[in-house]
């Protein structure tokens, strides 16, 4: 149901943990129904045939596992990457996060990964979900709710609903039509989607809000963060040694959030402080349990870097350098930036 | 507590003695006076007393800008035994008192900032500055007069000193020159020996035909690579006898040197007093480079100096000091349209009335109009083009040019001795001449010579058969005028050389609005640029005429050699410090260090359960430092940290005044 299959992956880790290249398997393990797929280390072939899976639901970027089981082994770490995985496999090589030499990088297509947020809302608890032809079948648990029933195409399949494919992917995939960028040791396919939505789309439609509207949008969302710092654990650009937010002796050492000034202000100076080498891979959306849709806030910044000193894509290559972190004759003087950006919002 | 009443600066907006008592009941403050003038010598003293008496770990002076005095009160803290680093500045009277005129807001600010030094200087640390040494070179940006004076007074005093000029010659705009003011001697008899003896002075090197490639270092040690333009002759082979661009077929190209009032050779020497006198050959013209036919300029060299294959070639030299002397260039009056400029060869810049005047220009001196060579009998000269502009306009410029009255004058009165009965205009805004014996040289022209000067614009110039009619206004008799005109002349506003603009940007040196170099102090230190090292010499930092511009590069070169006489130069200890700890070796602050004062080593660590492990960290080379803080504001980890800057100082700073003022 992806593009490459589940067996395909569990075939070359297998035979590449046998033939004693690497020991250590980074991919997607299955769980106890075939949503609720999380990132897996895979220490034998035994657990790689029982539990790796490949299908919709496996939505992890692995590349930020590389930094500690690269420490681990002394043999190579085998790791799958997605078109997308690619730039954030990118981004941490260079800034050295880990060693190249101990990894085996494996290049896999991708057809998109399903919010699962946007499913169980609309069909309540998933137990399944398969793929025939363009659509996409998805089991329920429990019978339908509400919201459903109106759907007559759903009424004689009980638990099971029907979609198109491109009524359950993430938003990040919808707009995706990346290549895989990382120097792979191994292609098993390195297709990935064709961009059906536009990337900055849902920015726009921020920026396109009265400041008020604006405000009152991203309090609404930052209201319900909880501070369990899942996204920034599962950010494979926030790879300081001691995380301010950790770290006691910083001053700012939280672990909730004491007033709303500081909630608002946690997410908008984690966007600031990974401008310039966020990759959009959108793990920090994917990861929020209170689904606060953060990937804008770094998909705005993104928005605003290409309109000041020109398309970049961070992760593009290894020798890249931010265009945070250079200047040229073409970067925006500052004297112009607030009109640049002013201007860039009506298009 | 140290606060200055700087005369009335300072006192007459803050309450000084307010500012003193409430420091007084401050934590951490022991003692808080004021003084008239803190920096003069009593009031070192009274510094110096009190940290004596009162054995004191640190001060905070309340004055003026810490670029004005920091350096005097830390001197005198350091010789009763302070650390000079324990020494913080609360700028009372920049960021205070001249801004405000409200007394009480003013003092409640005062006492505002004095408290964020306070804290600040809770936190500060004694610092050691290191030494680093001092490159006996220096090098000279700009082969006009102003680069060349700079590079004789250098040279003169025992250091060797390179000069590199963009094009195939030193000489700049005053070689192209005709008379000078305010005593007409011709500016060819005084640049030229000039020339020569930079040529011949064995401290001197000129790389002509060169531009600068890169800069990198610091004060006392830059190291610049310099392109060397290919000009497929060899410099050291060619006699200059001019032989081949005698013989070289393609003779149609507008000259530079005469403004393009007449044509050179595709190989050519532009002017016969040129140093080096070497030919080069211009590859956009050259069949031979171009299409590989020709050849006939090899084989008529004797000296065998031809050679097409030569490429660009790149010198990497080192330097302890570098002097900026680009010089300027007139604006394009291309927006100018209702001049006729373009509509007919008659309406001349004053630059190319230089070349008309000279002997070694077109007309070898003889003042005939470009179009049909007759002597003009009625001529305009048209001051302020393009200068002293309104800004909604939309061009020009605003500042004031500075040289073209006096230039004018000069014209007027050397058309007048040229034809006596020819009919001499100026129209100007003002007449500005401040300067030894200007006012007398414009006197000369319009008492004795009888030109007339009309205060006015012109606003309108449109050819009229062989003439031009010149319609303006008499601003003082208040009429209308109309002019018949043979020969019009425009005084075009100057700005900066082009060049300028790349350059400063690899000097790290600031310009100002108009893109003129912006000097460190504009009283106090008008011949350095901010940038540690780098000085400036002439019209790069503003219109300048040549007088001026020989004096500032007498006091550029000073500056030079009083920084390449010192054997060692204390360098800046408020340098870039890693915190190991918080460090994840990313290389962000390597890729942003202009200096190339970062690298990075594998280290072991201790980490929990009794193990090392070995990461990548960042180690600055104190040496090379600057002190810049690219590298501090660039960590993302916060583990880079500029000494005497820290985060945790300028965040206790910040503490303060919103403590205050809530």
């Amino acid at each position: 149901m992806q593009r490459t299959d589940r067996d395909a992956l569990v075939r070359r880790a297998v035979s590449l943990m046998n033939d004693g290249v690497c020991d250590r398997v980074l991919a997607w393990r299955r769980g106890e129904f075939s949503s609720d797929v999380s990132p897996g280390v895979f220490t034998d072939t035994e657990s790689v045939e029982k539990e790796l899976v490949r299908n919709f639901f496996c939505g992890a970027n692995l590349s930020k596992y590389l930094i500690s089981e690269t420490e681990k082994t002394e043999k190579k770490v085998l790791i799958f990457l997605r078109p997308c995985d690619s730039y954030s496999f990118n981004r941490l090589l260079s800034e050295h996060k880990f060693n190249r030499e101990k990894v085996y990088a494996v290049a896999v297509g991708c057809d998109g990964t399903a919010d699962i947020g946007k499913l169980k809302r609309k069909c309540g608890a998933l137990s399944d979900i398969k793929r025939r032809g363009d659509k996409i079948i998805a089991e329920s648990l429990y019978e339908t709710n509400e919201e459903n029933e109106e759907n007559e195409e759903n009424e004689a399949n009980g638990a099971e609903r029907v979609f198109d494919l491109e009524d359950v992917l993430s938003e990040r995939c919808l707009s995706c039509n990346l290549k895989n960028r990382a120097d792979c040791d191994e292609i098993i396919s390195d297709g990935g989607r064709d961009a059906v939505s536009e990337r900055f789309f849902e920015v726009r439609r921020i920026e396109n809000m009265s400041s008020e509207e604006r405000y009152e949008f991203w309090r609404g969302e930052f209201s319900r963060c909880i501070r369990c710092n899942a996204c920034r654990d599962v950010c494979p650009a926030c790879t300081c040694e001691k995380c301010v937010f950790s770290n006691p002796s910083s001053g700012v050492e939280n672990k909730a959030a004491a007033n709303s000034f500081e909630e608002s202000m946690f997410h908008i100076i984690r966007a600031f402080h990974v401008a310039g080498r966020c990759t959009d891979c959108g793990e920090c959306s994917r990861v929020c349990p209170q689904s606060i849709p953060l990937h804008l806030l770094n998909r705005k910044l993104i928005k605003d870097i290409n309109i000041l000193y020109g398309e970049y894509k961070s992760g593009e290559s290894v020798s890249q350098i931010s265009p945070l972190n250079s200047w040229t004759e073409n970067d925006a003087d500052p004297s112009e930036v607030a009109e640049l950006l002013e201007r860039s919002r009506s298009k | 507590m140290f606060v200055c009443h700087c005369g009335t600066n300072i006192a007459g907006t803050v309450d000084v003695e307010a500012v003193a008592d409430a420091m007084k009941s401050e934590s951490g403050v022991v003692y808080s006076a004021t003084y008239q003038y803190m920096c003069s010598q009593s009031g070192q003293d009274i510094i110096k007393k009190a940290i004596r008496d009162y054995e004191l770990g640190g001060i905070v002076v309340c004055s003026c800008s810490p670029r004005m005095h920091e350096a005097t009160f830390r001197k005198a803290a350091s010789s009763v035994g302070m650390n000079p680093y324990m020494v913080e500045i609360a700028n009372i009277r920049e960021q205070c008192s001249w801004v405000h005129k409200n007394r009480e807001d003013a003092t409640s600010k005062a006492i505002t900032l004095a408290r964020a030094a306070v804290a600040k200087l809770k936190l500060n640390f004694p610092l050691t500055p290191g030494e680093s040494g001092v490159t006996k070179r220096a090098l000279v940006i700009g082969g006009g007069i102003a680069g060349i004076q700079t590079a004789l007074d250098i040279a003169d005093a025992g250091y060797k000193v390179d000069i590199v000029e963009k094009s195939p010659t030193i000489g700049g705009k005053m070689a192209q020159l005709d008379k000078t003011f305010p005593t007409l001697d011709c500016a060819a008899c005084i640049l030229t020996p000039k020339m020569v003896d930079a040529a011949q002075n064995e401290n001197i090197r000129i790389f002509s035909y060169s531009e600068v490639e890169s800069v990198s270092g610091y004060v006392g040690n830059f190291t610049v690579t310099v392109k060397k333009k290919a000009r497929y002759v060899k410099e050291d082979v060619c006699t200059g006898c001019g032989l081949c661009t005698e013989k070289c077929p393609r003779k149609k190209i507008p000259s530079e040197f005469n403004l393009g009032m007449d044509n050179r050779s595709a190989v050519y020497i532009p002017f016969a007093q040129a140093v080096p006198k070497v030919a080069v050959i211009d590859s956009e013209h050259c069949m031979m480079l171009k299409e590989n036919k020709c050849g006939v300029c090899s084989k008529v060299c004797t000296a065998g100096a031809i050679d097409y294959t030569q490429k660009d070639e790149y010198i990497e030299e080192k330097y302890g000091a570098i002097v900026v002397a680009t010089g300027y260039e007139p604006i394009s009056l291309e927006r100018f349209g209702e001049y006729a400029r373009g509509m007919s060869p008659d309406v001349i810049t004053s630059l190319e009335f230089e070349r008309l005047t000279s002997a070694a220009g077109p007309t070898h001196g003889k003042l005939v109009r470009p179009s049909d060579k007759m002597k003009p009998n009625t001529v305009v000269f048209v001051q302020c083009v393009g200068s002293r502009c309104e800004p909604s306009l939309g061009k020009g410029k605003e500042y004031c040019s500075k040289i073209c009255c006096m230039y004018t004058a000069k014209h007027a009165m050397l058309t007048k001795e040229k034809y006596p009965d020819a009919e001499v205009y100026v129209f100007y805004i003002d007449v500005r001449t401040p300067g030894k014996n200007f006012d007398e040289f414009y006197r000369r022209a319009a008492e004795e010579y009888g030109v007339k000067y009309i205060k006015g614009m012109v606003g309108k110039i449109t050819p009229d058969g062989e003439r031009l009619n010149v319609s303006a206004s008499d601003l003082i008799c208040r009429k209308k005028l109309e002019i018949k005109a043979d020969l019009v002349v425009l005084a075009a506003a100057i700005e900066p050389s082009p060049t300028a603009r790349a350059l400063a940007t690899k000097l790290a040196s600031s310009m100002d609005t108009n893109g003129f170099f912006t000097e460190a102090h504009p009283k106090l230190r008008p011949v350095e640029s901010p940038t540690a090292g780098v000085f400036l010499s002439g019209a790069c930092q503003g219109p300048r005429d040549i007088p001026e511009t020989v004096a500032q590069a007498g006091a550029a070169a000073a500056k030079v050699i009083g920084l390449l006489s010192k054997e060692r130069l204390t360098a800046n200890p408020c340098v870039a410090v890693c915190d190991e700890e918080m460090c994840s070796g990313c290389s962000v602050c390597g890729n942003v260090c202009p200096y190339g004062a970062i690298t990075y080593v594998e280290k072991e660590f201790r980490v929990p359960g009794g193990r090392t492990k070995a990461r990548r960290v960042a180690s600055v080379n104190e040496a090379v430092c600057q002190g810049c803080g690219c590298c501090a504001v660039a960590c993302m980890s916060g583990a880079m940290e500029l000494k005497g800057f820290m985060s945790s100082q300028i965040m206790a700073e910040v503490d303060a005044i919103c403590r205050t003022s809530r």
